[in-house]
């Protein structure tokens, strides 16, 4: 239990820092690193597929995603970047206190069930999850992924035109 | 055969992206505007049993886990009168080739979400489909990439972005304490267990977060922005439908029928949609935008349908359906009435317009038919599913949200008229005089809403026999 407790606390202290750098590509470290603490966590709760999933799409390939995208941006000059982590701390200064707040009041409220809980199913082939018994979850990935793709094309390939 | 209505988007997205785009282009505004005539012709003519026949030619993979109800079909009514009004008013106003052609692709993808969201019967499906919805929708408002439109779509984003955590939150939660995420399975097991704090984190959360996805008050922030600075026909398709689908419907589905009657859920529905009629036309009073003034206008009239919902009652939540696919049509009509104004003038400013009836006599028609119809006026639709809202009310013993839904429509009333005056009515202004009536493809949808408001309002006894009753079964 103190374990996962430590692990919480350095999940959110991860996510925190995600939030509140003020440079893109620390942000995107940041979020890989909250995505392989994540991971650990995903570990601990018996999900070693959920786990492995996380680890390579989110802390991997999104992380490199972004990572990509931030070294095609332009830097700041000094003064812009001295406002801007004014404007940023003026913003945030606020967020770890709420979290705390809100943390320790999910603590006394002490929420629970009031009736026992069902057993989750374990022990299913993800396989036979994904393709036989949620296939129009399968459809709709491929729907986001196409619109993704429009958005994409749209905003991006076309601007490079123009420009 | 349900899965059909999100298969057949989805393979037309496919085969219009196919390398021969350039004949593809020209084909695309006839394919998506035949789906959607479809779809209306199948909604509107069809009971929900030819949804239910299965179609085995496509193997088991297809046979998604969908049902079309007497909900359902309603909903599939409203997405395709509303995308088709859409896809009119696009081919007209979106002049960029390349622009049309990517607004017609999401258009279909936007079709797809919905049908989705309004035929799944698994919560976790029901988020998916919101969420291709959603991301399409983001597309959609910055695709001219004007700046306004740009600042509005990432407000949208943001809004949509803490509502989908809270939805998602709630479905985690809702998963624990039932052991699944179908409809019927969550129903089952709220019932059997004794209410506890985490079911009710749950309807907290979710209930929140559709509103955000609604525009209901004060979780509107995104809304007036969104509605404005879209194009036009995204603004008809933003707020006939999408809001609607992914805020309102959802939201009717989950606390009508998956969560069921609620003593503290519906007090909440009740305050948050008499807070959204009376701020919403509160606003409307003062806006210059003809645009802008329809969004406070929607987020009043969607407190009408969340107080009918917060009723309680089997009327009152009919009445909040039958406002619902009301207001896709009256308010479609305003903004491509809206749509017509800014493309012959060039302005939204009702301050700088004048006079419009005698150049734009049918734009004026109609848009009188619209406001009528929204202001509760008889013999119109508006009026049916109004009186029905507030006689729920007060036969549920809340006298006094019925007033307030009554009075407010005095208030509607005067921001439509003072719209019409300043828009249609008066003297005609000097560089307003070479302006000409609105082309067919504007002026077709109008006309079609317009005929939809009379005829749904006249033969009322005809839909109260139809609908109303099949509604009750």
């Amino acid at each position: 239990m103190p374990i996962d407790i430590i692990i919480l606390i350095l999940l959110t202290l991860a996510a925190l820092w995600t939030v509140m750098s003020n440079s893109l590509l620390f942000a995107a470290i940041g979020l890989a690193l909250t995505s392989a603490i994540l991971t650990i966590v995903m570990f601990r709760l018996n999900s070693p597929l959920a786990a492995v999933f996380e680890l390579s799409v989110c802390a991997g390939l999104i992380s490199v995603v972004f990572i990509s995208v931030t070294t095609m941006t332009q830097p700041q000059s000094r003064q812009e970047v001295a406002q801007h982590t004014r404007d940023r701390l003026g913003r945030f200064k606020f967020l770890p206190l709420i979290i705390i707040l809100v943390a320790l009041a999910l603590v006394i409220l002490n929420l629970k069930p009031g009736a026992p809980l069902p057993t989750p199913e374990t022990g299913e082939d993800v396989r036979n999850v994904l393709w036989n018994q949620r296939p129009l979850d399968l459809i709709g990935q491929v729907l986001v992924l196409l619109t993704g793709v429009f958005a994409v094309v749209i905003f991006f390939k076309e601007k490079s035109k123009d420009e | 055969m349900t899965s059909l209505l999100i298969l057949i988007p989805l393979f037309s997205v496919m085969v219009l992206n196919l390398p021969s785009r350039t004949m593809m282009r020209r084909f695309a505004f006839w394919l998506s505007l035949t789906l959607a005539a479809s779809q209306v012709c199948l909604a509107a003519f069809f009971g929900t049993g030819l949804w239910s026949s299965p179609l085995d030619i496509y193997g088991s993979f297809f046979r998604f886990n969908l049902a079309v109800d007497n909900l359902s079909r309603i909903m599939l009514l409203s997405v395709g009168i509303v995308v088709l009004t859409a896809i009119l008013v696009g081919r007209e106003t979106i002049k960029d080739e390349n622009q049309h052609f990517n607004f017609t692709n999401l258009m279909l993808l936007v079709l797809a979400g919905m049908n989705g969201v309004v035929t799944t019967v698994d919560v976790f499906s029901l988020y998916v489909f919101m969420e291709i919805t959603a991301v399409a929708s983001f597309v959609l408002i910055a695709l001219q990439k004007e700046r306004d439109a740009l600042e509005a779509s990432f407000k949208y984003i943001v809004f949509s972005a803490l509502a989908s955590v809270m939805m998602l939150s709630a479905i985690a939660l809702l998963l624990m304490t039932s052991g699944g995420t179908g409809f019927a399975g969550i129903s089952q097991s709220l019932k059997s267990l004794p209410a506890n704090p985490l079911t009710l984190l749950a309807m907290g959360l979710f209930v929140c977060g559709l509103f955000i996805k609604g525009g209901a008050m004060p979780f509107h922030g995104w809304l007036p922005d969104a509605y404005s600075a879209a194009p036009a026909p995204v603004s008809i398709l933003l707020a006939g439908i999408v809001t609607k689908t992914l805020g309102i419907y959802t939201l009717i589905r989950i606390a009508g029928f998956v969560l069921g009657p609620n003593y503290a859920l519906n007090s909440i529905l009740l305050l948050i949609g008499a807070l959204s009629i009376v701020a919403g036309a509160l606003a409307a009073l003062g806006q210059k935008d003809f645009k802008r003034m329809l969004a406070y206008s929607s987020i009043s009239q969607v407190g009408y349908i969340v107080i009918g919902l917060g009723c309680g009652t089997p009327l009152g939540i009919f009445g909040a359906v039958f406002h619902l696919f009301n207001h896709s049509v009256f308010k479609s009509l305003l903004f491509a009435n809206s749509a017509a104004v800014e493309s012959q003038t060039g302005t939204r400013n009702m301050e700088r317009l004048g006079g419009l009836a005698e150049r734009m006599p049918r734009t004026g028609a109609t848009s009188i038919i619209g406001f009528l119809s929204a202001a509760g006026i008889p013999p119109l639709a508006g009026f049916w599913s109004k009186t029905i809202i507030v006689v729920a009310l007060w036969q549920a013993g809340f006298r006094a949200y019925s007033s307030v839904a009554v009075m407010a429509g005095a208030i509607t009333l005067a921001y439509f008229l003072s719209m019409q005056h300043r828009v249609f009515f008066g003297k005609i202004k000097e560089e307003l005089k070479s302006v000409k009536e609105a082309n067919f493809n504007l002026l077709l949808p109008a006309l079609f809403l317009a005929a939809i408001t009379v005829g749904v309002g006249i033969l009322f006894p005809f839909v109260h026999d139809t609908f109303i009753t099949s509604f009750f079964r």
